[in-house]
């Protein structure tokens, strides 16, 4: 933050914000503020308004989460897509895997285990 | 710095390409120059830690979801979840993000009474956020809808209070910051401590959004 630009800059830490002086850093959390505000309001809004065709709001709402999170990243952690943070998006990338494999893995397995599982009365009669 | 330097330096996603940067500028992706300075070591294994933070989440996440219709019975989501309290929660951790971005910016600027003013504002909200979820716990527990109620009751508690447990610890975290600053000053190693605070805070916020999508949205609406 106040190393002096030119010098060893060849990453960028996560977190870190490019600040000439204090206004433009301002701007981006102002922006971002902005942007989560509204997309909270349309997620806690969304499900009683009626926009949205009724079972669809589940995947509409998490659309908005999936957003919002993205505004979080970009405004709030300084995630950006230039070259200087290309470690801290893999590191990301990888966190997000890890992430999608162990909530829809479980969720895959737990389904069809409840779906193959033997009526409780059976397998009370087995036990015995 | 020349006018040219600070004109690049005024695009930092470099989408007028890095061919025009000064040669020290171009990221060679083969470690040159050295190791990279601690600043960014620091925040970059705080970034690791982080992931591996929103790695464990998404296994209580799981459980939540996996468990989310074994109610044994008793109340579900759509009878419990009172969604006003909710967006009034997300409001505070809103707040108290935005006004810890308010204190990473007195802290480039090295103005401590503006920092401690920005840090006050982010632990009150703070603050709000846990003595609401505290309240709401407090509630549930008192209508017998406790964690030792049902398999859901005990997946909501230990994501939500999982969360809930991170923001006292950020607060704590976030007071000790406060003190440091005062005793210490704007020093190299309390800066760096202070950025990876920030990121802690910033992405509590960010569980916090799939939280009250997934826990309270969802589980209202089915």
């Amino acid at each position: 933050m106040s190393d002096h630009p030119g010098h060893h800059h060849h990453d960028t830490a996560p977190g870190e914000e490019r600040i000439d002086d204090g206004e433009g850093g301002f701007r981006t959390y102002a922006v971002g503020l902005g942007l989560a505000v509204a997309l909270t309001l349309a997620s806690f809004l969304l499900p009683d308004s009626g926009i949205v065709w009724g079972p669809a709001i589940p995947m509409a709402l998490i659309v908005l989460a999936i957003a919002q999170m993205g505004v979080h990243l970009v405004f709030f952690l300084h995630i950006t897509t230039s070259p200087d943070n290309t470690n801290n998006v893999m590191a990301l990338a990888f966190g997000v895997l890890i992430v999608l494999l162990l909530i829809g893995g479980s969720l895959w397995i737990m389904a069809h285990l409840n779906q193959n599982m033997m009526p409780m009365e059976q397998i009370m009669q087995m036990q015995r | 710095m020349s006018a040219t330097v600070a004109r690049e330096f005024g695009d930092p996603n470099r989408v007028g390409g890095s061919r025009k940067l000064p040669p020290t500028w171009v990221v060679s992706g083969r470690g040159e120059g050295g190791p990279a300075p601690k600043r960014i070591v620091t925040g970059y294994g705080f970034w690791i830690f982080l992931l591996s933070d929103i790695v464990m989440f998404s296994a209580f996440f799981a459980t939540y979801a996996v468990l989310v219709r074994a109610t044994a019975g008793g109340p579900d989501g759509k009878q419990l979840f009172d969604l006003r309290n909710v967006a009034v929660e997300t409001g505070c951790l809103l707040a108290s993000s935005f006004a810890c971005g308010m204190a990473s910016i007195a802290v480039h600027q090295r103005n401590l009474p503006r920092f401690l003013l920005a840090m006050a504002v982010t632990a009150l909200f703070g603050a709000a956020f846990l003595g609401l979820e505290i309240n709401e716990f407090a509630g549930l527990v008192a209508r017998g809808a406790g964690p030792t109620r049902s398999a859901f009751l005990s997946a909501f508690f230990t994501l939500v209070g999982c969360h809930g447990l991170h923001v006292t610890a950020g607060l704590l975290w976030l007071l000790t910051m406060m003190a440091q600053f005062v005793a210490k000053g704007f020093r190299a190693d309390i800066i760096r401590r202070f950025a990876c605070f920030s990121l802690f805070w910033h992405a509590l916020d960010i569980i916090w959004v799939a939280l009250f999508t997934v826990v309270y949205l969802l589980g209202a609406g089915t």
